[in-house]
């Protein structure tokens, strides 16, 4: 472990890091806003899914600096009573979560569909790949769209609202897999030829265990590349999806629904309700961005 | 070059039958056509004829079949809660979603090709900073949220432009337009720009990548020292190799621009076929989707297929080999 941190802190990584304020920065927005929605039960002001906690009397109220302002509630509250800042804790937690999960799902079914396709080859290979063509050509977001319309229709009315969250998931990953999906493969081709594969093949080992064991963990590095960048992506979909109405319902609110509701209260002048969840979402957004961009640069050899 | 087209054309052919594939499976096992078609007090007899009408106890092979050559001539049956042809409800929102597509791309490529090119020859300079700052932030802010800023600082606040619909409209008889009236062109501003941000962003990324990529090939080394001043080896030789890529990632994001508009429709109440679209999902009203999903991938195919024919007719290193 020890030796493995004085690696770390000597070396490039490092170096390249600490040398950019821009990443630093992100790194901690990251951080902290990671933390406090995790912590949101502790961290926000007010439990927002206790309703003795609000009060319709106090709906619609103003940021704190503005007249009609109340120091109790930061960043005023929306149109249930609900303070705007706990609101928006504890939707960045459900928008960290759902991208999180489709981010890791999409990135294990891309790496078995690559690790497969690259090590088989033939027709296994011409068949998955003519599927990843068919749905690189159609944009993500239309496709999670699509998986979430489809499994919606198919689930009884009561679960639909239960299941959401996990629908979205399903929805978003299976939008996102393909990325993945080609990189491994075309590591994996280049893997499949060289020695120590060969030697595990010959002492004959079974297929999975030279996959996962002795491939897999050469292929990684692009893979966490492209998960980093795609994070960034995966909650922007999700705050898409629910801004759209067809994303995780009302009652356990993410970012995007959020907006949503806030966006009714728009034209009448309470534009606190949308804009601070949609700075939040920005923020968010931004500093992942920035973390994949350096990571990305950082670990390629090319650019250094 | 005919073999290459045939087997491109082969290609746009099988990804077309997967998308009607799915679009058929929508239809089988999402939902039941007869009881969304059929009032509350159909007896169990009239629920049997309208499912032998509909052709709903023939083999699946044969109902595949017919739906494909329905899809073919335009027929996509009618919608479960609007009770009208999904043909016509198409037909009525195609305009709206096609003029902001276009209005959208022209308005990317007019600002991020000069964008592009200008941070690719000026690296250092202040503003090519600035300028990939923004583009930074322009593909971290959703395009929902540019639309609701948008509305909301020259909708709300300081009321310059209207907040939704597409204003007064032209009817051309086939072809209801916007882009003839005073109105028209106002409600069109917020919409398109909302929608050309993120294409914009990916347009200067990519402009400037591919030309920073040019500019330290030989030829251009070859150039500068035969003595050709700064602005013909950037302008003639650079930037016309830099378009070649560029027009493969433009031709697809015209596809996806008509898919992003389902974001931008919904947040401008713009009357286009990707609203109609969202509505649809709420609704499960299959047939719409289905059409929905028929059309779009008809015109990526398209598009596509054009694509790859132009890149085959400029490039010419692709017509060497084989």
């Amino acid at each position: 472990m020890r030796d493995f941190l004085q690696r770390f802190f000597g070396g490039d990584l490092w170096w390249s890091f600490r040398s950019s304020p821009m990443v630093i920065v992100a790194a901690i927005t990251t951080f902290v806003m990671i933390f406090s929605s995790a912590f949101a039960n502790i961290v926000a002001p007010y439990d927002i899914f206790d309703l003795t906690q609000f009060n319709l009397m106090d709906s619609l109220k103003p940021p704190v600096w503005m007249e009609r302002g109340e120091v109790g509630f930061l960043l005023g509250t929306d149109d249930q009573g609900r303070d705007v800042l706990s609101t928006i804790l504890y939707g960045s937690r459900i928008s960290l979560l759902v991208g999180f999960f489709s981010v890791i799902s999409a990135m294990v079914l891309g790496i078995i569909i690559g690790l497969i396709a690259g090590y088989s080859g033939g027709w296994v290979d011409a068949v998955l790949m003519r599927i990843a063509d068919v749905q690189l050509s159609f944009p993500a977001i239309l496709i999670a769209l699509l998986v979430n319309g489809i499994i919606s229709g198919l689930l009884p009315g009561e679960a639909q609202a239960d299941l959401a969250i996990y629908v979205l998931i399903v929805a978003i990953s299976l939008s996102f897999w393909v990325q993945y999906a080609r990189t491994v493969r075309s590591s994996t081709m280049v893997e499949r030829t060289k020695e120590y594969v060969q030697a595990a093949q010959v002492i004959g080992l079974p297929q999975p265990l030279i996959l996962l064991r002795h491939i897999l963990p050469n292929v990684m590095g692009p893979v966490l590349v492209i998960a980093t960048i795609q994070l960034a992506l995966a909650i922007i979909t999700e705050a898409t999806l629910s801004f759209l109405g067809v994303g995780v319902p009302p009652t356990s609110p993410s970012l995007g629904t959020l907006i949503r509701i806030g966006n009714d209260y728009l034209f009448s002048g309470e534009w606190w309700i949308t804009v601070f969840p949609g700075l939040a979402l920005v923020i968010l957004v931004l500093a992942v961005n920035i973390l994949g961009d350096w990571l990305r640069d950082a670990l390629n050899p090319k650019l250094r | 070059m005919l073999f290459f087209i045939g087997r491109r054309l082969y290609q746009a052919a099988l990804v077309m039958l997967t998308v009607a594939l799915i679009a058929f499976a929508m239809f089988q096992y999402v939902g039941d056509p007869v009881s969304n078609l059929a009032g509350q007090d159909t007896t169990v007899a009239e629920r049997e004829l309208l499912k032998e009408r509909l052709g709903l106890n023939d083999s699946v092979l044969e109902q595949f079949s017919r739906f494909v050559i329905n899809a073919v001539q335009g027929e996509f049956g009618v919608s479960y809660r609007m009770r009208v042809p999904v043909r016509d409800l198409i037909a009525e929102r195609f305009p709206a979603t096609l003029e902001l597509s276009m209005m959208s791309a022209f308005l990317a490529l007019l600002v991020g090709i000069p964008m592009g090119v200008y941070t690719a020859l000026n690296r250092d300079s202040w503003l090519s900073r600035s300028f990939m700052t923004l583009s930074l932030i322009g593909i971290s802010l959703p395009t929902f949220l540019i639309g609701i800023f948008l509305i909301l600082f020259f909708g709300v606040i300081l009321q310059w432009l209207p907040t939704f619909g597409r204003g007064e409209v032209v009817d051309l008889g086939w072809w209801s337009t916007g882009m003839l009236t005073g109105s028209g062109w106002r409600s069109m501003i917020m919409p398109a720009i909302t929608l050309a941000v993120f294409q914009m962003t990916l347009i200067v990324r990519l402009i400037r990548a591919e030309m920073l990529e040019v500019l330290r090939t030989d030829y251009i080394k070859f150039a500068r020292a035969r003595g050709l001043s700064e602005r013909s080896i950037s302008f003639s030789h650079a930037l016309k190799n830099t378009l070649v890529p560029v027009i493969t990632i433009i031709g697809l994001q015209i596809g996806s621009l008509i898919a992003f508009a389902i974001i931008t429709e919904s947040v401008f109440q713009w009357p286009g076929m990707g609203l109609l679209f969202i509505q649809a999902i709420g609704e499960v009203d299959i047939p719409i989707m289905s059409a929905y999903l028929l059309l779009i991938g008809f015109v990526f195919v398209v598009i596509n297929l054009i694509v790859d024919i132009l890149y085959y007719t400029i490039d010419p290193r692709l017509r060497v080999e084989k």
